[in-house]
Protein backbone atom coordinates (compact mmCIF):
# COMPACT_ATOMS: atom_id res chain seq x y z
CA UNK A 1 0.00 0.00 0.00
CA UNK A 2 2.79 2.68 0.69
CA UNK A 3 5.89 1.65 0.12
CA UNK A 4 9.38 3.83 0.04
CA UNK A 5 12.85 2.99 -1.26
CA UNK A 6 15.96 5.30 -0.49
CA UNK A 7 13.74 8.46 0.40
CA UNK A 8 15.22 11.53 1.39
CA UNK A 9 13.96 14.64 1.81
CA UNK A 10 16.08 17.76 1.91
CA UNK A 11 15.81 21.87 2.45
CA UNK A 12 18.10 24.45 2.97
CA UNK A 13 18.88 25.97 6.29
CA UNK A 14 19.33 29.57 6.52
CA UNK A 15 20.43 32.08 8.61
CA UNK A 16 18.16 35.05 9.93
CA UNK A 17 18.95 36.94 6.66
CA UNK A 18 17.44 34.34 4.57
CA UNK A 19 20.72 33.50 3.06
CA UNK A 20 21.36 29.64 2.41
CA UNK A 21 23.85 28.01 5.07
CA UNK A 22 23.19 24.71 4.47
CA UNK A 23 21.39 21.48 3.85
CA UNK A 24 19.17 19.75 6.05
CA UNK A 25 18.03 16.28 5.61
CA UNK A 26 14.39 15.52 7.77
CA UNK A 27 14.62 12.18 6.26
CA UNK A 28 17.54 10.36 4.93
CA UNK A 29 17.63 6.94 3.16
CA UNK A 30 14.10 5.52 4.23
CA UNK A 31 12.85 2.01 2.94
CA UNK A 32 9.24 1.15 4.20
CA UNK A 33 6.71 -1.12 3.03
CA UNK A 34 2.94 -1.03 4.88
CA UNK A 35 0.93 -3.34 3.29
CA UNK A 36 -3.01 -2.92 2.59
CA UNK A 37 -4.67 -3.58 5.75
CA UNK A 38 -2.32 -3.38 8.59
CA UNK A 39 -1.86 -0.95 11.39
CA UNK A 40 1.43 0.66 11.21
CA UNK A 41 2.99 2.70 13.48
CA UNK A 42 5.71 5.35 13.31
CA UNK A 43 7.71 6.79 16.71
CA UNK A 44 9.86 9.26 17.33
CA UNK A 45 10.45 12.03 19.05
CA UNK A 46 10.27 16.04 18.29
CA UNK A 47 12.59 16.57 14.84
CA UNK A 48 12.86 13.09 14.27
CA UNK A 49 11.49 13.33 10.60
CA UNK A 50 8.12 11.64 11.02
CA UNK A 51 5.85 13.98 10.55
CA UNK A 52 8.36 14.70 7.26
CA UNK A 53 7.88 11.26 5.96
CA UNK A 54 3.81 11.23 6.77
CA UNK A 55 3.47 14.50 4.66
CA UNK A 56 5.09 12.30 1.59
CA UNK A 57 2.31 9.61 2.24
CA UNK A 58 -0.05 12.44 0.83
CA UNK A 59 1.89 14.04 -1.53
CA UNK A 60 2.14 17.24 0.15
CA UNK A 61 5.84 16.91 0.04
CA UNK A 62 7.55 15.34 -2.79
CA UNK A 63 10.89 13.58 -2.02
CA UNK A 64 14.37 15.36 -3.22
CA UNK A 65 15.88 11.27 -3.84
CA UNK A 66 14.46 8.04 -3.86
CA UNK A 67 10.80 7.00 -4.71
CA UNK A 68 7.60 7.06 -2.44
CA UNK A 69 4.51 4.61 -3.70
CA UNK A 70 1.34 5.10 -2.52
CA UNK A 71 -1.29 2.15 -3.67
CA UNK A 72 1.11 1.85 -6.32
CA UNK A 73 1.36 5.18 -8.08
CA UNK A 74 4.38 7.24 -7.84
CA UNK A 75 3.92 10.53 -5.64
CA UNK A 76 6.65 12.59 -8.03
CA UNK A 77 4.16 12.28 -10.62
CA UNK A 78 1.96 14.96 -10.85
CA UNK A 79 -0.72 13.22 -12.60
CA UNK A 80 -0.52 11.02 -10.05
CA UNK A 81 -1.43 13.53 -6.98
CA UNK A 82 -4.90 13.35 -7.05
CA UNK A 83 -4.77 9.80 -7.09
CA UNK A 84 -2.91 9.83 -4.52
CA UNK A 85 -4.19 12.20 -2.15
CA UNK A 86 -7.79 10.43 -2.36
CA UNK A 87 -5.94 6.66 -1.81
CA UNK A 88 -4.28 8.29 1.45
CA UNK A 89 -5.89 10.51 3.49
CA UNK A 90 -4.40 12.72 6.07
CA UNK A 91 -5.28 13.91 9.41
CA UNK A 92 -3.39 16.08 11.28
CA UNK A 93 -2.15 17.38 14.82
CA UNK A 94 -4.24 20.38 15.42
CA UNK A 95 -8.14 19.88 15.42
CA UNK A 96 -8.61 23.50 14.54
CA UNK A 97 -6.54 24.06 11.61
CA UNK A 98 -8.30 21.07 9.19
CA UNK A 99 -11.96 21.97 9.86
CA UNK A 100 -12.54 24.01 6.36
CA UNK A 101 -16.78 24.31 7.04
CA UNK A 102 -18.45 25.76 9.34
CA UNK A 103 -21.31 23.10 9.66
CA UNK A 104 -20.10 19.43 10.66
CA UNK A 105 -21.75 17.95 7.75
CA UNK A 106 -20.39 20.59 5.44
CA UNK A 107 -17.06 19.78 6.48
CA UNK A 108 -17.12 15.84 5.56
CA UNK A 109 -18.61 16.40 2.54
CA UNK A 110 -15.60 19.20 1.54
CA UNK A 111 -13.36 16.15 0.18
CA UNK A 112 -15.86 14.57 -1.86
CA UNK A 113 -17.34 17.74 -3.14
CA UNK A 114 -13.48 18.25 -4.62
CA UNK A 115 -13.01 14.61 -6.01
CA UNK A 116 -16.55 15.64 -8.06
CA UNK A 117 -18.93 13.00 -6.28
CA UNK A 118 -22.60 13.53 -7.16
CA UNK A 119 -24.46 15.69 -4.73
CA UNK A 120 -26.56 12.04 -3.90
CA UNK A 121 -23.85 10.22 -3.15
CA UNK A 122 -21.88 12.71 -1.40
CA UNK A 123 -24.96 13.04 1.17
CA UNK A 124 -24.76 9.25 1.49
CA UNK A 125 -21.22 9.40 1.96
CA UNK A 126 -21.35 11.68 4.76
CA UNK A 127 -23.73 9.98 6.81
CA UNK A 128 -21.75 6.70 6.38
CA UNK A 129 -18.61 8.56 7.66
CA UNK A 130 -20.28 10.81 10.32
CA UNK A 131 -21.86 7.02 11.59
CA UNK A 132 -18.45 5.52 11.51
CA UNK A 133 -17.26 8.34 13.61
CA UNK A 134 -20.01 8.17 15.95
CA UNK A 135 -20.70 11.63 15.43
CA UNK A 136 -24.05 11.73 13.27
CA UNK A 137 -26.07 13.40 15.95
CA UNK A 138 -23.55 16.50 15.44
CA UNK A 139 -24.00 16.59 11.72
CA UNK A 140 -25.71 20.34 12.08
CA UNK A 141 -23.85 21.64 14.37
CA UNK A 142 -20.82 24.20 14.30
CA UNK A 143 -17.44 22.51 14.66
CA UNK A 144 -16.69 25.16 17.32
CA UNK A 145 -18.30 23.95 20.07
CA UNK A 146 -17.31 20.39 19.75
CA UNK A 147 -14.39 19.19 22.28
CA UNK A 148 -10.83 18.34 20.41
CA UNK A 149 -11.53 14.54 20.44
CA UNK A 150 -14.93 15.31 19.01
CA UNK A 151 -12.98 17.77 16.20
CA UNK A 152 -10.55 15.14 15.72
CA UNK A 153 -13.23 12.29 14.71
CA UNK A 154 -15.35 14.93 12.41
CA UNK A 155 -11.61 15.18 10.46
CA UNK A 156 -11.58 11.35 10.36
CA UNK A 157 -15.35 10.98 9.27
CA UNK A 158 -14.13 13.77 6.45
CA UNK A 159 -11.05 11.64 5.55
CA UNK A 160 -13.16 8.29 5.25
CA UNK A 161 -15.82 10.18 3.40
CA UNK A 162 -13.43 10.24 0.52
CA UNK A 163 -13.27 6.35 0.28
CA UNK A 164 -9.34 6.26 1.15
CA UNK A 165 -7.36 3.03 1.00
CA UNK A 166 -5.05 4.13 3.99
CA UNK A 167 -5.39 6.40 6.70
CA UNK A 168 -2.34 8.64 7.59
CA UNK A 169 -2.76 10.14 11.18
CA UNK A 170 0.01 12.65 11.94
CA UNK A 171 0.22 12.94 15.69
CA UNK A 172 -3.84 13.15 15.71
CA UNK A 173 -4.06 13.05 19.65
CA UNK A 174 -1.12 15.31 20.82
CA UNK A 175 -3.37 18.11 21.26
CA UNK A 176 -5.91 16.19 23.36
CA UNK A 177 -6.59 15.70 26.43
CA UNK A 178 -6.71 11.53 27.74
CA UNK A 179 -10.26 10.76 27.11
CA UNK A 180 -10.02 12.85 23.76
CA UNK A 181 -7.11 10.84 23.03
CA UNK A 182 -8.71 7.43 23.98
CA UNK A 183 -12.21 8.59 21.81
CA UNK A 184 -9.59 8.98 18.48
CA UNK A 185 -7.56 5.99 19.13
CA UNK A 186 -10.88 3.73 19.68
CA UNK A 187 -12.62 5.23 16.75
CA UNK A 188 -9.28 4.43 14.01
CA UNK A 189 -9.60 1.01 15.60
CA UNK A 190 -13.01 0.64 14.71
CA UNK A 191 -12.41 2.05 11.30
CA UNK A 192 -9.47 -0.19 11.04
CA UNK A 193 -11.48 -3.90 11.64
CA UNK A 194 -14.81 -2.77 9.96
CA UNK A 195 -13.52 -1.38 6.52
CA UNK A 196 -10.00 -2.74 6.15
CA UNK A 197 -8.48 0.08 5.53
CA UNK A 198 -4.74 0.62 6.27
CA UNK A 199 -3.99 2.79 9.27
CA UNK A 200 -0.66 4.76 9.48
CA UNK A 201 -0.37 6.21 13.14
CA UNK A 202 2.37 8.93 13.97
CA UNK A 203 2.60 9.74 17.63
CA UNK A 204 4.49 9.43 20.27
CA UNK A 205 2.25 8.20 22.78
CA UNK A 206 3.52 4.59 23.23
CA UNK A 207 0.15 3.03 24.67
CA UNK A 208 -1.19 3.65 21.46
CA UNK A 209 1.38 1.73 19.22
CA UNK A 210 0.60 -1.71 21.39
CA UNK A 211 -2.00 -3.10 19.08
CA UNK A 212 0.10 -1.87 16.25
CA UNK A 213 1.40 -4.64 13.47
CA UNK A 214 4.57 -3.14 13.12
CA UNK A 215 6.51 -0.30 14.45
CA UNK A 216 8.78 1.73 13.16
CA UNK A 217 11.12 4.01 15.09
CA UNK A 218 12.32 6.90 13.82
CA UNK A 219 15.61 9.56 15.41
CA UNK A 220 17.20 11.89 13.19
CA UNK A 221 15.63 10.74 9.51
CA UNK A 222 16.58 7.39 10.14
CA UNK A 223 14.78 4.07 10.84
CA UNK A 224 16.22 2.79 13.76
CA UNK A 225 14.16 -0.21 14.87
CA UNK A 226 11.29 -1.96 13.45
CA UNK A 227 9.44 -4.80 14.59
CA UNK A 228 6.51 -5.89 16.37
CA UNK A 229 5.60 -3.88 19.30
CA UNK A 230 6.77 -6.79 21.85
CA UNK A 231 10.21 -6.90 19.81
CA UNK A 232 10.78 -3.24 19.91
CA UNK A 233 9.32 -2.37 23.75
CA UNK A 234 11.54 -5.18 25.00
CA UNK A 235 14.71 -3.24 24.00
CA UNK A 236 13.86 -0.48 26.89
CA UNK A 237 17.65 0.46 27.07
CA UNK A 238 17.82 0.77 23.34
CA UNK A 239 14.39 2.97 22.52
CA UNK A 240 15.76 5.20 25.91
CA UNK A 241 18.70 6.11 23.27
CA UNK A 242 16.32 7.71 20.94
CA UNK A 243 14.64 9.56 23.96
CA UNK A 244 11.43 7.38 23.82
CA UNK A 245 9.75 5.69 26.64
CA UNK A 246 7.73 2.41 27.06
CA UNK A 247 4.73 2.45 28.11
CA UNK A 248 4.12 2.05 31.63
CA UNK A 249 3.26 -1.50 31.97
CA UNK A 250 6.59 -2.63 29.94
CA UNK A 251 8.63 -0.12 32.22
CA UNK A 252 7.16 -1.36 35.60
CA UNK A 253 8.23 -4.86 34.42
CA UNK A 254 11.68 -3.69 33.44
CA UNK A 255 11.91 -2.35 36.86
CA UNK A 256 10.79 -5.86 38.61
CA UNK A 257 13.11 -7.86 36.06
CA UNK A 258 15.79 -5.53 37.27
CA UNK A 259 15.25 -6.18 41.00
CA UNK A 260 15.34 -9.64 40.20
CA UNK A 261 11.84 -10.71 39.96
CA UNK A 262 12.42 -13.27 36.66
CA UNK A 263 9.78 -11.93 34.22
CA UNK A 264 9.28 -12.44 30.38
CA UNK A 265 10.34 -9.23 28.21
CA UNK A 266 8.25 -7.74 26.03
CA UNK A 267 5.00 -7.13 28.22
CA UNK A 268 2.80 -4.59 26.90
CA UNK A 269 -0.40 -4.67 28.67
CA UNK A 270 -1.83 -4.75 32.27
CA UNK A 271 -3.32 -7.95 32.25
CA UNK A 272 -0.18 -9.82 31.12
CA UNK A 273 1.77 -8.05 34.06
CA UNK A 274 -0.87 -9.62 36.32
CA UNK A 275 -0.21 -13.12 34.88
CA UNK A 276 3.15 -13.01 34.63
CA UNK A 277 3.81 -11.47 38.48
CA UNK A 278 0.90 -14.51 39.08
CA UNK A 279 2.63 -17.29 37.71
CA UNK A 280 6.40 -15.97 39.66
CA UNK A 281 4.52 -16.38 42.38
CA UNK A 282 3.16 -19.30 42.14
CA UNK A 283 6.67 -20.75 41.04
CA UNK A 284 7.85 -19.20 44.24
CA UNK A 285 5.17 -20.59 46.28
CA UNK A 286 6.24 -24.12 44.29
CA UNK A 287 10.04 -23.63 45.15
CA UNK A 288 9.32 -22.95 48.96
CA UNK A 289 7.48 -26.20 49.45
CA UNK B 1 -21.28 47.38 22.87
CA UNK B 2 -20.54 44.79 20.17
CA UNK B 3 -22.76 42.94 21.32
CA UNK B 4 -25.70 45.38 20.63
CA UNK B 5 -25.35 45.68 16.77
CA UNK B 6 -27.57 43.06 15.73
CA UNK B 7 -26.62 44.18 11.71
CA UNK B 8 -25.78 41.31 9.91
CA UNK B 9 -26.18 38.46 12.33
CA UNK B 10 -28.17 35.37 11.59
CA UNK B 11 -31.75 34.77 13.60
CA UNK B 12 -32.88 31.25 13.56
CA UNK B 13 -35.61 30.26 13.20
CA UNK B 14 -38.19 28.67 10.78
CA UNK B 15 -39.97 30.45 8.61
CA UNK B 16 -40.81 30.08 5.01
CA UNK B 17 -38.03 33.37 4.38
CA UNK B 18 -35.64 31.25 5.49
CA UNK B 19 -36.15 28.41 3.83
CA UNK B 20 -35.92 30.95 0.60
CA UNK B 21 -33.10 30.21 -1.73
CA UNK B 22 -30.27 33.05 -0.58
CA UNK B 23 -30.01 34.12 -4.76
CA UNK B 24 -33.99 35.37 -4.04
CA UNK B 25 -33.05 36.97 -0.76
CA UNK B 26 -30.40 38.66 -2.59
CA UNK B 27 -31.73 39.88 -5.51
CA UNK B 28 -34.97 40.87 -3.79
CA UNK B 29 -33.14 42.76 -0.88
CA UNK B 30 -30.93 45.04 -4.07
CA UNK B 31 -34.24 45.41 -6.17
CA UNK B 32 -35.79 46.87 -2.69
CA UNK B 33 -33.01 49.24 -2.07
CA UNK B 34 -32.62 50.69 -5.39
CA UNK B 35 -36.56 51.15 -5.10
CA UNK B 36 -36.28 53.23 -2.13
CA UNK B 37 -34.03 55.27 -3.56
CA UNK B 38 -35.99 56.16 -7.44
CA UNK B 39 -39.04 56.40 -5.73
CA UNK B 40 -40.67 59.50 -4.18
CA UNK B 41 -43.91 59.62 -3.54
CA UNK B 42 -46.17 59.33 -0.39
CA UNK B 43 -47.71 56.17 -2.10
CA UNK B 44 -44.45 54.36 -3.55
CA UNK B 45 -43.34 54.59 0.44
CA UNK B 46 -46.62 53.48 1.51
CA UNK B 47 -46.19 50.08 -0.92
CA UNK B 48 -42.51 50.00 0.61
CA UNK B 49 -44.29 49.60 4.32
CA UNK B 50 -46.46 47.37 3.67
CA UNK B 51 -44.13 45.00 1.54
CA UNK B 52 -41.54 44.67 4.20
CA UNK B 53 -44.31 44.46 7.00
CA UNK B 54 -44.82 41.72 5.46
CA UNK B 55 -41.57 40.25 5.15
CA UNK B 56 -40.52 41.23 8.60
CA UNK B 57 -44.58 39.38 9.84
CA UNK B 58 -42.73 36.35 7.14
CA UNK B 59 -39.59 36.00 8.54
CA UNK B 60 -40.77 35.57 12.08
CA UNK B 61 -37.69 37.71 13.41
CA UNK B 62 -39.04 39.90 16.32
CA UNK B 63 -39.75 43.48 15.28
CA UNK B 64 -37.99 44.39 18.75
CA UNK B 65 -34.26 42.85 17.56
CA UNK B 66 -34.79 44.05 14.23
CA UNK B 67 -35.48 47.64 16.13
CA UNK B 68 -32.44 46.91 18.06
CA UNK B 69 -30.41 47.00 15.13
CA UNK B 70 -31.13 50.53 14.10
CA UNK B 71 -29.34 52.07 17.28
CA UNK B 72 -26.06 51.25 15.94
CA UNK B 73 -27.31 54.30 13.27
CA UNK B 74 -29.04 55.99 15.16
CA UNK B 75 -26.05 59.40 15.34
CA UNK B 76 -26.05 58.96 11.28
CA UNK B 77 -29.57 58.91 10.94
CA UNK B 78 -29.64 62.10 13.37
CA UNK B 79 -27.21 63.90 11.36
CA UNK B 80 -28.62 63.08 8.11
CA UNK B 81 -32.03 64.38 9.15
CA UNK B 82 -30.85 67.44 10.56
CA UNK B 83 -28.81 68.50 8.07
CA UNK B 84 -31.39 67.96 4.87
CA UNK B 85 -33.84 70.11 7.09
CA UNK B 86 -32.27 72.90 7.69
CA UNK B 87 -29.85 73.30 4.60
CA UNK B 88 -32.66 71.65 1.72
CA UNK B 89 -34.82 75.26 1.06
CA UNK B 90 -38.11 75.20 -1.17
CA UNK B 91 -41.58 76.11 -0.68
CA UNK B 92 -42.98 77.61 2.35
CA UNK B 93 -40.95 78.44 5.38
CA UNK B 94 -42.15 76.89 8.26
CA UNK B 95 -40.28 78.14 10.74
CA UNK B 96 -37.69 80.82 11.16
CA UNK B 97 -34.67 80.79 13.51
CA UNK B 98 -33.07 84.17 11.58
CA UNK B 99 -29.81 82.09 10.28
CA UNK B 100 -31.54 78.56 9.85
CA UNK B 101 -35.08 78.14 8.61
CA UNK B 102 -37.03 75.38 7.84
CA UNK B 103 -39.39 75.15 4.49
CA UNK B 104 -41.68 73.06 3.43
CA UNK B 105 -39.54 71.06 1.24
CA UNK B 106 -37.31 70.42 3.45
CA UNK B 107 -39.14 69.32 5.93
CA UNK B 108 -40.85 66.46 3.61
CA UNK B 109 -36.77 65.89 2.33
CA UNK B 110 -36.11 65.20 5.72
CA UNK B 111 -38.81 62.98 6.95
CA UNK B 112 -38.31 60.34 3.15
CA UNK B 113 -34.43 60.68 4.18
CA UNK B 114 -35.16 59.54 7.47
CA UNK B 115 -37.48 56.86 6.39
CA UNK B 116 -35.46 55.82 3.25
CA UNK B 117 -32.37 54.86 4.84
CA UNK B 118 -34.65 53.17 8.27
CA UNK B 119 -36.05 50.93 5.39
CA UNK B 120 -33.22 50.50 4.16
CA UNK B 121 -31.13 49.32 6.88
CA UNK B 122 -34.16 46.97 8.30
CA UNK B 123 -34.10 45.70 4.50
CA UNK B 124 -30.95 44.88 4.67
CA UNK B 125 -31.18 43.13 7.90
CA UNK B 126 -33.75 41.22 7.34
CA UNK B 127 -31.82 39.19 4.73
CA UNK B 128 -29.11 38.53 7.17
CA UNK B 129 -30.95 37.73 9.92
CA UNK B 130 -32.94 34.95 8.25
CA UNK B 131 -29.99 33.80 5.89
CA UNK B 132 -26.86 32.10 7.42
CA UNK B 133 -23.68 33.46 6.29
CA UNK B 134 -22.22 30.04 4.55
CA UNK B 135 -25.72 30.49 2.39
CA UNK B 136 -25.06 34.14 1.91
CA UNK B 137 -21.75 33.20 0.15
CA UNK B 138 -23.01 30.70 -1.75
CA UNK B 139 -25.83 32.83 -2.81
CA UNK B 140 -22.84 35.58 -3.89
CA UNK B 141 -20.75 33.07 -5.62
CA UNK B 142 -23.61 31.65 -7.51
CA UNK B 143 -24.45 34.85 -8.87
CA UNK B 144 -21.44 36.69 -9.69
CA UNK B 145 -20.31 33.52 -11.57
CA UNK B 146 -20.75 35.50 -14.67
CA UNK B 147 -17.79 37.35 -13.62
CA UNK B 148 -15.65 34.62 -13.94
CA UNK B 149 -15.33 35.42 -17.75
CA UNK B 150 -13.81 38.50 -17.04
CA UNK B 151 -11.44 36.62 -14.64
CA UNK B 152 -12.75 37.10 -11.51
CA UNK B 153 -11.53 34.28 -9.14
CA UNK B 154 -15.53 34.29 -7.86
CA UNK B 155 -14.68 30.80 -6.30
CA UNK B 156 -11.96 31.87 -4.45
CA UNK B 157 -13.19 34.84 -3.18
CA UNK B 158 -16.26 32.89 -1.93
CA UNK B 159 -14.05 30.29 -0.20
CA UNK B 160 -11.80 32.78 1.45
CA UNK B 161 -15.13 34.21 2.91
CA UNK B 162 -16.69 31.34 4.34
CA UNK B 163 -13.03 30.03 5.93
CA UNK B 164 -12.87 33.95 7.27
CA UNK B 165 -16.52 33.16 9.02
CA UNK B 166 -15.71 29.83 10.62
CA UNK B 167 -12.25 31.43 11.62
CA UNK B 168 -13.78 34.71 13.17
CA UNK B 169 -14.76 32.58 16.57
CA UNK B 170 -11.33 31.14 16.88
CA UNK B 171 -9.34 33.87 16.51
CA UNK B 172 -11.20 36.23 18.78
CA UNK B 173 -10.58 33.09 21.37
CA UNK B 174 -6.85 33.12 20.57
CA UNK B 175 -7.16 36.82 21.09
CA UNK B 176 -8.61 36.74 24.75
CA UNK B 177 -5.88 33.78 25.65
CA UNK B 178 -3.25 36.11 24.05
CA UNK B 179 -4.74 39.40 26.22
CA UNK B 180 -4.83 37.60 29.42
CA UNK B 181 -1.29 35.90 28.93
CA UNK B 182 0.01 39.44 28.58
CA UNK B 183 -2.04 40.63 31.20
CA UNK B 184 -0.77 38.07 33.44
CA UNK B 185 2.97 39.16 32.51
CA UNK B 186 2.20 42.35 33.45
CA UNK B 187 0.75 44.12 30.01
CA UNK B 188 -1.50 47.45 30.96
CA UNK B 189 -4.41 47.27 28.35
CA UNK B 190 -7.00 49.50 30.33
CA UNK B 191 -4.87 52.66 31.26
CA UNK B 192 -3.65 55.50 29.35
CA UNK B 193 -4.83 57.38 26.54
CA UNK B 194 -5.58 56.69 23.25
CA UNK B 195 -2.18 56.37 22.32
CA UNK B 196 -0.44 54.51 24.80
CA UNK B 197 -3.99 51.98 24.48
CA UNK B 198 -2.76 51.45 21.27
CA UNK B 199 0.57 51.14 21.79
CA UNK B 200 -0.10 48.25 24.23
CA UNK B 201 -2.15 46.38 21.77
CA UNK B 202 0.89 45.99 19.52
CA UNK B 203 2.27 42.60 21.90
CA UNK B 204 -1.92 41.25 21.56
CA UNK B 205 -1.13 41.78 17.60
CA UNK B 206 2.10 40.73 16.65
CA UNK B 207 1.13 36.81 18.37
CA UNK B 208 -2.27 36.71 16.96
CA UNK B 209 -0.82 37.78 13.37
CA UNK B 210 1.87 34.92 14.02
CA UNK B 211 -0.54 32.56 14.87
CA UNK B 212 -3.14 33.16 12.42
CA UNK B 213 -0.45 33.01 9.49
CA UNK B 214 0.31 29.50 11.24
CA UNK B 215 -3.23 28.78 11.03
CA UNK B 216 -3.45 29.60 7.32
CA UNK B 217 -0.37 27.64 6.48
CA UNK B 218 -1.85 24.16 8.03
CA UNK B 219 -5.60 24.93 6.87
CA UNK B 220 -3.48 25.11 3.05
CA UNK B 221 -2.34 21.87 3.86
CA UNK B 222 -5.42 20.42 5.05
CA UNK B 223 -7.32 21.70 2.30
CA UNK B 224 -4.38 20.44 -0.25
CA UNK B 225 -4.19 16.82 0.90
CA UNK B 226 -8.26 16.40 1.03
CA UNK B 227 -7.87 16.80 -3.09
CA UNK B 228 -9.10 20.72 -3.05
CA UNK B 229 -7.46 22.37 -6.13
CA UNK B 230 -9.74 25.20 -6.97
CA UNK B 231 -12.91 25.72 -8.03
CA UNK B 232 -12.85 23.44 -10.88
CA UNK B 233 -14.82 20.02 -11.32
CA UNK B 234 -15.87 20.45 -7.88
CA UNK B 235 -19.81 18.90 -6.84
CA UNK B 236 -21.78 20.59 -4.13
CA UNK B 237 -22.99 19.33 -1.34
CA UNK B 238 -25.68 21.54 -0.80
CA UNK B 239 -26.32 22.39 -4.99
CA UNK B 240 -28.59 25.72 -5.28
CA UNK B 241 -32.17 24.83 -6.70
CA UNK B 242 -34.81 26.79 -6.72
CA UNK B 243 -38.10 25.88 -5.87
CA UNK B 244 -41.67 26.47 -6.08
CA UNK B 245 -41.21 29.23 -3.24
CA UNK B 246 -38.65 30.87 -4.84
CA UNK B 247 -39.90 31.67 -7.86
CA UNK B 248 -43.43 32.96 -5.73
CA UNK B 249 -41.28 35.53 -3.70
CA UNK B 250 -39.56 36.72 -6.96
CA UNK B 251 -43.10 37.37 -8.36
CA UNK B 252 -44.19 38.88 -4.97
CA UNK B 253 -40.85 41.33 -5.15
CA UNK B 254 -42.03 41.97 -9.05
CA UNK B 255 -45.46 42.57 -7.82
CA UNK B 256 -44.09 44.88 -5.46
CA UNK B 257 -41.88 47.12 -7.42
CA UNK B 258 -44.59 47.10 -10.39
CA UNK B 259 -46.59 48.83 -7.48
CA UNK B 260 -44.13 51.58 -6.96
CA UNK B 261 -43.75 52.40 -10.13
CA UNK B 262 -46.92 52.69 -11.07
CA UNK B 263 -47.99 54.37 -8.07
CA UNK B 264 -45.23 56.97 -8.04
CA UNK B 265 -46.07 57.34 -11.71
CA UNK B 266 -50.16 57.82 -12.16
CA UNK B 267 -51.14 59.30 -8.39
CA UNK B 268 -52.25 62.74 -8.84
CA UNK B 269 -49.77 65.24 -8.47
CA UNK B 270 -50.76 66.89 -5.24
CA UNK B 271 -49.15 63.81 -3.77
CA UNK B 272 -45.84 64.10 -5.47
CA UNK B 273 -42.90 65.03 -3.44
CA UNK B 274 -40.47 67.35 -4.62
Amino acid sequence: MVQARKLVYEYEKRDDEGNVIGMNRAVDGIDIDIRQGQFAAILGHNGSGKSTLAKHMNAILVPTGGTMWVNGRDTKDPRELMHVRQSAGMVFQNPDNQIIGTVVEEDVGFGPENLGVPTDEIWKRVEDSLRAVGMLEYRTHSPNKLSGGQKQRVAIAGVIAMEPRCIVLDEPTAMLDPNGRKEVIRTVQELRKRRNVTVILITHYMEEVIDADQVYVMDSGHIVMKGTPREIFSQVEELKKYRLDVPQVTMLAEELRRRGISLPRGILRREELVDAVDRYACMLKENQS
Amino acid sequence: MIRDITIGQYYPAKSCIHRLDPRVKIVSTLLFLISLFVQNSLLGYAAATVFLGGVIRASRVPLKFIVKGLKAVVMLLMFTVVMQLFLTKGGDVLADFRIFEITEKGLRTAVFMAVRLIYLIIGSSIMTFTTTPNALTDGMESLLRPLNRFQVPVHEVAMMMSIALRFIPILLEETDKIMKAQIARGADLESGNIIQRTKAMVPILVPLFVSAFRRANDLAMAMESRCYNGGENRTRMKPLVYKTGDYMAYAVTVIYLTATFVLGRFVPFHLWIF
